[in-house]
């Protein structure tokens, strides 16, 4: 196991110690990690660990069996999803992102819904048209960070896969978070558009957004990653940087079970160059995991 | 290309302003029609219905299948302010009103329908769905019952009689009473048309792309900050108060109500409407207002009544197996193609294949990786 980095004093997210139990079922045994600000940090595991489930929990769509999330200093229990978006903490989608029935430029005004403070008596009598104005403005400057333009009057549903991900991310910095939840945002992307998108990760952190992310994407998740938590059976069994956790053996036997021929396969080749001091071959057997 | 993606499907502006036209120069030719003009006056009066009852089941995707509830308490609360009342509330507690102009009835109804729409959605809207639909009926038969029970205040089955007629005034040009059929047809469809413009003007706003989110897909709604409860309550009480609107105009022109206008198959008859007309769009209600609501008009001289309610069903399953999404949008998909046929080659179609293509292909890149984490056998293979 390795310890985790050190600490400054005072994380943007804590999960403490959080449980969540459907009747007998454990999605998430005991859950204990902290986000520091301007950090991007991957939640990986196997399918069934509990990183969505954690994500339900931390957006207030699941409420915690035990423990508390906190997010800059606010426990968010009891608080319901729009809330806590309000508090600067967003998050996208693993499967729908959009709202398939609008064109991309109405996905992002939709999501730049907190953007005004337009009330009900302006828009019946028509004194909303220059936030009209200004949010379409900024909803085409959000298309343009995700590289949307050439898309802003398609219908949304009509999208291919990858694109759909990047309007969930617009939408996602719609509400001008202070952190971004991102749900396998890379699932359905080729290599070329995995590479832009982590592209766009950095840029996203250069503006201060802290990010948490869960992806399958091995190659991708160890080269935007500063650090690296891994779940398994609803359990943290392992988290730092990328380097440490190529080689942990609690994350080989996790993902690829103990006795397992492609871990003995992963050793042997291991021991077969013991110079390299990469530990090459378990990133390889990681990354076969999951191709 | 863009508009023909449009999302709404709303028809250019041109439709509604020649349909306007034409019904506002409808009365020059009908004058001596006096059946017609009513006809065409309580279908007005239902089309607004049906256009309130297509904010919530259209924009927000929410069904009120007791939307008559709200028409019929903006009936008799308007009929009760401006007829007044005595009755006593219990505990020998009298509370006696004495009649006031038929305008403010009118205003009380809408405030009363839309204050009964907010506790409806504050009941209902944390659940939503089913339960609404649940809560809506029932809402509708309790108030129903006191309508026909509460004999001292609404006079049960013996009707309020001799409701006054609605009168317009202007300060300093002193004003009218509306006691004409072309007077009435007008005022509703001035009415109408404010309605229009309202939910025209809020479907197109931030509260509507809130409620379009909430419909297409609530939890990334709520994860961009949309108050689901707020946003549909909002809805609730907007839609309750332009019914009872309806429903004040419905009382002030028959003169008489009796609890029959609580009757579910008005409501139905809405949801017909709105459905056959095309859910959704702004257009769609008012199209299917006036088709549903004058096609009894047009079979009465062909045929029986019984006979009639038949033709009625075939009609909407018609319109509805050829044009499932309603009339509104089904006659717009056909006009459209068309128009861009004389166009220049549009990549449009081109792109749609290429989505679909790419969309299957994603999806079917997507699952081996899913799942070959929870399968490390495979690796060996």
């Amino acid at each position: 196991m390795i310890s985790s980095m050190d600490s400054p004093p005072s994380p943007i997210l804590s999960v403490e110690h959080v449980g969540v139990r459907f009747g007998g079922l454990v999605a998430i045994a005991d859950l204990h990690f902290d986000v520091q600000p301007g950090e991007i940090v991957s939640l990986i595991g196997p399918n069934g660990a509990g990183k969505t489930t954690a994500f339900n929990v931390m957006t207030g769509f699941l409420r915690p069996s035990q423990g508390v999330v906190r997010f800059r200093g606010t426990a968010l229990a009891g608080l319901q999803p729009h809330e806590i978006v309000r508090l600067g903490l967003s998050r996208t989608f693993q499967r729908t992102s959009v709202f398939p029935d609008d064109s991309v430029l109405d996905n992002v005004l939709i999501g730049l819904h907190r953007r005004t403070p337009a009330r009900l008596l302006d828009t019946l009598l028509g004194r909303d048209r220059a936030s009209e104005r200004r949010l379409r403005a900024e909803a085409r400057d959000l298309l343009d960070r995700v590289g949307l333009t050439a898309r802003a009057d398609e219908k949304a549903g009509a999208l291919a896969y990858g694109e759909q991900r990047l309007v969930g991310v617009a939408l996602a910095l719609a509400t001008e978070p202070a952190m971004l939840l991102l749900d396998e945002p890379v699932s359905g992307m080729n290599a070329s558009e995995t590479r832009v998108f982590v592209g766009l990760i950095r840029a996203i952190r250069e503006r201060g957004v802290t990010i948490l992310l869960v992806e399958h994407d091995m190659p991708m998740v160890m080269a935007v990653s500063d650090r690296i938590a891994v779940l398994n059976y609803g359990r943290l069994i392992a988290q730092g940087p990328p380097e440490a956790i190529r080689s942990d053996p609690a994350v080989i036997e996790a993902y690829l079970g103990q006795g397992s021929a492609a871990r003995e396969a992963a050793m042997r080749a291991a021991q077969a160059s013991p110079a390299q001091t990469s530990p090459a071959p378990v990133s390889a057997a990681l990354e076969a995991s999951h191709a | 290309m863009t508009r023909l993606l449009s999302p709404a499907l709303l028809p250019p502006a041109l439709l509604p302003l020649a349909l306007l036209a034409g019904l506002a120069l409808l009365p020059l030719g009908l004058a001596a029609n006096p059946y017609l003009l009513n006809a065409l006056i309580t279908t007005g009066i239902l089309t607004i219905g049906a256009m309130s009852l297509n904010l919530l089941l259209g924009f927000t995707g929410q069904l009120s299948l007791g939307h008559i509830a709200f028409f019929g308490i903006g009936a008799y609360v308007s009929a009760l302010t401006s007829l007044g009342f005595d009755v006593e509330i219990g505990f020998g507690v009298r509370v006696v009103h004495e009649p006031w102009p038929a305008a403010f009835g009118f205003l009380l109804g809408v405030a009363a329908a839309g204050l009964c729409g907010w506790l409806i959605g504050r009941l209902s809207f944390r659940v939503r769905g089913a339960y609404f639909v649940i809560v809506t009926i029932s809402f509708a038969e309790v108030v129903r019952l006191v309508a026909l029970n509460w004999v001292e205040l609404t006079q049960g089955p013996l009707a309020l009689t001799g409701i006054p007629a609605l009168g317009l005034g202007l300060p300093g040009l002193g004003s009218w009473t509306l006691r004409t059929k072309v007077q009435n047809y007008y005022l509703v469809l001035a009415v109408g048309t404010l309605c229009y413009l309202l939910i025209a003007r809020l479907v197109g706003s931030r509260f509507g792309r809130a409620m379009r989110g909430l419909k297409e897909n609530e939890s990334l709604a709520l994860s961009v900050g949309i108050n689901a409860t707020r946003t549909l309550t909002v809805a609730a009480v907007i839609s309750a108060a332009m019914a009872g609107a309806a429903g004040s105009l419905y009382a002030h022109y028959l003169r008489i109500i009796d609890p029959d206008v609580f009757l579910f198959a008005t409501t139905v008859t809405m949801v017909i409407m709105v459905v056959g007309g095309g859910k959704g769009t702004l257009m769609g209600p008012v199209v299917g207002g006036l088709v549903f609501g004058l096609l009894p008009v047009a079979l009465r001289p062909v045929m029986a009544p019984e006979a009639q309610w038949i033709v009625y069903g075939l009609v909407l399953i018609a319109i509805l197996f050829v044009m499932p999404r309603g009339l509104v949008p089904g006659l717009a998909g056909l006009i459209r193609p068309r128009r861009a046929a004389g166009a220049p080659p549009r990549p449009a179609g081109d792109h749609a294949g290429a989505h679909a293509g790419a969309h299957a292909g994603a999806h079917a890149g997507a699952h081996p990786g899913a799942h070959a984490g929870a399968r490390p056998v495979e690796v060996r293979s």
